[in-house]
Formats: structure tokens, sequence, C-alpha cells
């Protein structure tokens, strides 16, 4: 239906890509809120600490009650939204690496550049004693940029350009080099050890009002660009020299979706920690249901991030009540399997 | 008729050239590696001549030198020379097998796994000791082989094994973080420096089962290397050439499984020699004529000499593992750079 309808149109330029709505696409978004909102449901009223609906409505409702039940649930408000900002930013800037390296495994976590953010943080930790959000803010998105230029340099060497393969390699290697320097920078320092234990196993515990202010313009001006980006990026998934007869200009569009994509995961591994696999997840559980149109699978990804995060903390709080599993792990130990079957069954 | 002659004399005369270089090579980095012993057993916070050093080994009580010779720097020493020369040769098998220098224990996911079956056993069971050891091995060899059957259920490719590999990486590493991050503080130092690789404290427990280990794999190893030099032109031409693929490389994985595993467990992993020892020996000896032997050497002379420089170059000491890591890591990128050049993969 899609096609026939494109070839009666007959497109001259990129941005007059018709809206021509995925057979799927609104029973997911429906699927997708109700979720999302049973996700922050659930996320506000589950934990060590079991609370009553009338804590909840009071919390909500009546902010000069101030018992301790009310309390802890006006601690796990921000700390939802957060969660939900963080998952959006790591699931839009999986669907931006995917499409800049066009590449089904790119992911900050497989590719190096949330090692890259951590070697920064911890030199910044180490030698400048750092302490405030926005320092680590600053940090990490520098160490994530000059790790995703590196990691993608070495990976598009040679022919054939940036191939899934020479890509995860690349990002793997990286990482296993860059793993060293921390440990090298951490050992003399045992203070070091103890402030990066806790930032680098992924964690939005720690997610107050004011982190979700720092962390909120970075996401949603992040997302908004992507959102702009996505009919260049469509016209570019058909190669390169398509996409300019069209008139996208393909350097510009390439280095402005990377940037993109780093922005967002650097500034949520900043404050989160490293997070991995929420880039990877999002999107292709997405594309199973919408496709491949990326003006569909980014703003989507970005809601079904969130959910996967939010939820995951959700899950990490249930399983070893009254404590609770870092997010970063159970992600971890979600998405690595998947990584493990896609491998299993793509061909090599 | 002439030219055949001559071509065979010329090749002839190169088989030579190579086997006088590899004999050469085999003994500059024994002489090394001798060296490194002697300098490990003289130098350190006190210097004792190599008399003193021979008198003690001979069994003479000198006073002071004794403790120090054969309580600290004698298990050191040992410790260097199995580990280095078990990942040494057990990582160019690896490469050497899959045909690739990144299919390598450290990237596939084997170090980590045994990282976390001891940091496990350090900060959760609170254990030390032979349970750390028994947990790095378990965890290794278990992984080892999901990897292995994994990367094999649809159709083996030796890219599907990495990437699979490298999905068991992130799982273990996520487990590291965990356990790092809910043990207790007391604990949390051992469980760094096991993590990087220490000579540090080696029981001599250990590193005689690792010594019962190299006893009964290396033979093997060695004894399959003809057929690994046959796998090494692919599966298909080795089955035409009568290698039974499957059993020749059953008992070498397996047998350089359990040494990495023991090694690993004796010092922590050390960074990258596994990694850096096989392709570096294939360049010194030229190609095609490496044996894991050379690449064993060059592991000990590695270890021994990264051990020297952590203990004496710096105002800290640094576990062997941080300068092994410090020397891969640029060798590592350089690899890869070169691999990607040459159209590799």
């Amino acid at each position: 239906m899609k096609t026939q309808n494109n070839k009666k149109n007959g497109r001259n330029s990129f941005r007059e890509q018709k809206l021509f709505l995925p057979k799927h696409f609104l029973i997911t978004l429906l699927v997708i809120m109700v979720l999302l909102i049973v996700t922050v449901v659930l996320s506000i009223s589950l934990g060590s600490r079991q609370v009553t609906v009338n804590e909840i409505i009071d919390a909500l409702f009546h902010p000069q009650i101030s018992e301790y039940g009310v309390n802890v649930i006006r601690k796990r408000i921000p700390r939802t939204f957060f969660g939900l900002l963080c998952g959006a930013g790591l699931g839009v800037s999986g669907v931006l690496m995917q499409a800049v390296t066009r590449n089904p495994i790119a992911d900050p976590s497989i590719l190096g550049v949330n090692t890259g953010a951590s070697v920064f943080v911890v030199c910044g930790i180490a030698f400048l004693n750092i302490t405030t959000p926005s320092e680590y803010i600053i940090l990490a998105l520098l160490g994530s940029t000059l790790t995703s230029v590196l990691v993608y340099g070495i990976g598009s060497m040679g022919k054939g350009g940036a191939t899934p393969m020479k890509l995860v390699l690349a990002g793997a290697a990286t990482s296993a080099a860059l793993s060293c320097i921390i440990s090298t920078v951490m050992i003399p320092r045992s203070y070091v050890m103890d402030d990066y234990r806790f930032w680098q196993v992924g964690s939005i515990g720690a997610g107050t009002w004011s982190y979700v202010s720092l962390l909120a313009p970075f996401m949603l001006i992040g997302i908004a660009m992507a959102i702009g980006l996505a009919p260049a990026l469509n016209a570019m998934a058909l190669g390169d020299e398509s996409a300019t007869s069209l008139g996208v200009r393909t350097g510009i569009v390439r280095i402005c979706a990377a940037l993109t994509g780093v922005i967002l995961c650097g500034s949520a591994t900043a404050l989160a920690g490293p997070i991995g696999f929420i880039g990877l997840l999002a999107p292709h559980l997405i594309r199973l249901f919408v496709g491949g149109d990326l003006r569909y699978t980014i703003p989507l990804s970005a809601l079904t991030g969130a959910v996967i995060l939010t939820f995951s903390d959700v899950i990490g709080r249930l399983l070893s009540y009254p404590g609770e599993l870092e997010v970063g792990v159970v992600t971890a130990f979600v998405g690595a399997p998947i990584l493990i079957y896609t491998a299993m069954r793509a061909k090599l | 008729m002439m030219n055949h002659l001559e071509n065979l004399a010329f090749i002839e005369e190169g088989q030579k050239k190579r086997k006088i270089r590899y004999r050469i090579v085999e003994a500059v980095l024994l002489l090394l590696a001798i060296i490194l012993c002697g300098l490990m057993m003289t130098v350190g916070n006190t210097y004792y001549s190599p008399r003193t050093v021979i008198q003690v080994l001979a069994g003479k009580d000198v006073q002071g030198a004794a403790f120090t010779i054969l309580t600290l720097r004698l298990p050191r020493m040992i410790a260097g020379i199995t580990t280095g020369f078990s990942f040494g040769l057990a990582g160019s098998v690896f490469q050497t097998m899959l045909r690739n220098p990144l299919a390598n224990p450290n990237i596939i996911g084997i170090t980590s796994a045994s990282s976390a079956g001891a940091v496990f056993c350090i900060l959760i069971l609170h254990a030390g000791g032979s349970i750390v050891f028994g947990g790095s091995i378990l965890a290794a060899t278990v992984t080892a082989i999901m990897i292995y059957l994994l990367s094999k259920l649809k159709k083996y490719s030796t890219g599907r094994l990495i990437l699979v590999g490298i999905g068991f990486q992130a799982l273990m590493n996520s487990a590291v973080s965990y356990f790092l991050l809910i043990g207790s503080e007391k604990d949390l130092a051992g469980a760094l420096r096991w993590m990087s690789g220490s000579l540090n404290g080696v029981q001599m427990t250990s590193i005689y089962l690792l010594l019962v280990a190299m006893l009964i794999c290396v033979p093997l190893i060695l004894f399959y290397a003809k057929s690994l030099k046959i796998l090494e032109l692919g599966e298909e031409s080795a089955t035409t050439m009568g290698v039974n693929t499957n059993k020749a490389r059953g008992i070498l994985l397996v047998s350089s499984v359990v040494l990495v595993a023991v090694a690993t467990a004796t010092t922590g992993p050390i960074a990258f020699v596994s990694f850096l020892s096989g392709p570096i020996a294939k360049r010194i000896t030229g190609h095609g004529n490496s044996s894991p032997v050379i690449a064993g050497l060059f592991g000990v002379v590695l270890v021994l000499a990264a051990d020297m420089i952590g203990q004496q170059a710096f105002a800290i000491r640094f576990p062997v593992g941080v300068i092994t890591g410090l020397l891969g890591a640029p060798y590592l990128i350089y690899l890869l750079i070169r691999m990607n050049r040459h159209g590799e993969f």
C-alpha cells in the first residue's frame, strides 16, 4: 500500500514525504501509552515501602500533608520521571546510531561509548575533584563524543566501510582498552573507587527533581532534533547517492544525527551511569511492529525506551525486595541474551 | 625440470633460514626470561647478590635473605613464569584455531566470566583461597562451553562465536559491577586487586594446581600443534588433509580453556597477555613459522618484565595486569586498524 502511494506521487524532494501511517501505528501507540501509564503507576506504588492508594492521593493532591508514606511517594515521583527521561534519550540515541552507522546492533554500550564516558568521569573524580551533576555531564559528553569518533573511525577503515562486525569489534576492543585506563587511575585511589562503583552500575535511584530539570532540556532538544532529522535520515537509508539526489546534504545530516545521539546518551549516562542495551532493545521492538520509517520509530522508540527502563527499575526493586537491584544490571541481564540471540541468528 | 629443481632448492633454503630464525628467537626469549628471573630474585626492596640467592636456593640459611627470597620472591617468580606461559600458549592456540587474533579469551568473555566467578566468591561468599580459585575456574569453563555451543547451534562461524562472546562479556561485566556494588567495603580492595591481575600473594597451592594443569594440557596442545597448523588453513582444507577437525578442535579448545581458567584463577586476569603473545610471536618468527611455544615464552617475558616495571618504576606499586593492559591497549587498537585496512573480515 505504502509503496504504491509513493510511486503515484513521484517524490521530488525528501521534504515532501507524505505521512502514511504504518498499518499498526495507532494500535502500537495505544499499547505503548497504556504500558507507559501502567509503568508509571507501578513505579510510584511499588518498592520496599508498601503504600496505600490514600497515601498516593495525598502525595499528589495535598502538598501540606507530610507523613512517611507520603514522602516516600514524593521521592518516587522524580525517580520515575528521571527514569522515563533517561530511557527516552537512550532509546532515541540507539535509533540514531543505528541509522547513522546503518548497523542493526549499534548501541551506546556495545560501541564502547559508555566506557568512554566512564573514563572521563573517573579521571574527573580523581584529578579534578568533580562532584556536581553538571560537571559529570560535561565530562561524560566529552568522553562519549571522543570515543564515538574513535570507534567509528576505526570501524569504518578499509573496504566495505563500517560493517556491523567491524564496528562491534572496534567497540569491544576500545572498551577493553579504556577499562585498563580506568583501573590504572582507580587502583592507587580508593576514594575514587568509592564514588565510581555507585555510578558505574547504572541506577536511577538518585533521581531528584534537580536531576530531572538538568536532564530534561538535553533530552527534549535531542529528541526534537532527532525527529527533525528523520526525513533526511529516511532518505539516506536508500544510500548516500539517492539521498543526495533527493536534496539531502548527507555529510551535515550524518554529523548532526551522530552528535544528537551522543548528546542523548552521554547526558543520560552522566547522571544515571552506564545503562546498557536500551538503545538496542527499544528500536528493534518498535521495528517489529511499525517497520523502519524513522519518523515513527524515533518517537515510538523514545516512549518504548522510557517504558523499558522504568519497568526494569521496578523489576529491580521487586527482585531483591526489600533492597533494590540497580536498573543497569537488570537491562544488561535482559539485553545481553537478546544480543547473543541476534548474533546466533544473524547471517555471518 | 631444471626449473623445478631450482625451485625446490630455493624452498629448502628458505625453510632452513626460517628454522634458524626460529631457533634464534627461541634462544633470545629464553635468555631474556632467565635474565628477568635473575633480576626478580636479586632486585627488590633490598638487593641480594646472585651469590646469596644461589646459596639460599641451595638450602643454606642466610640471615634475613632466606625469608625474602624463599617466601616472597620465589613464588612470585614461579607464578609469573607459569601464568605467563599458560596465557601466551593458550591465547595463541585460540587465535590460530579460530583464525582471528580477536578471538581471544580477553575479548570473548571467558576472562570476564572468570572474574565474575572470583568476585562473587570474594564479595558474596566472603571466601578466599581455594574457593575463589574453584569459582573462577568453574565460571570460565561453563561460559566457554556455552559460547561454543551457542555459536554452533545454527551454523558455526568465527564471527558468530566472537559476537556471542561479546554478549557474554557484557553479561559478565554487569554481574561484576553488581557484585562490586553490593560487596562490603573491606572485601572491595581484594576484589579489585584480583580483577586487575597481580602476582602479589599468590599461594603455592594454586601454583601446584596450575603446574598439574600445565603438565596435562601443554603436552596435549603441543601434540596437536601440527593439526593446528593445518586447521589454520581452514576447515575444508584441514578435512581434506586428513585431520579429524572436530576432535582436534575439541581437544585444543578444552585444554586451552582449562589453562586460561586455572592461570586466571591463580593471579587474576593479567590483561592482554594471551592476546598480545600470539600476534607478536608470529611477527618475530616470521609468518607461518610460529608455534605456541614461542608465544608461551613471549608471555613469560612479558609478565615478568611488566611485573618488574610495576614494582620498581613508579612511586606506587601497580599490579602487573595494569602494566600489561597499558602496553596491550594501544597494540589492540593498532591491530584492529591493520586488520580493517587489509580487509580481514
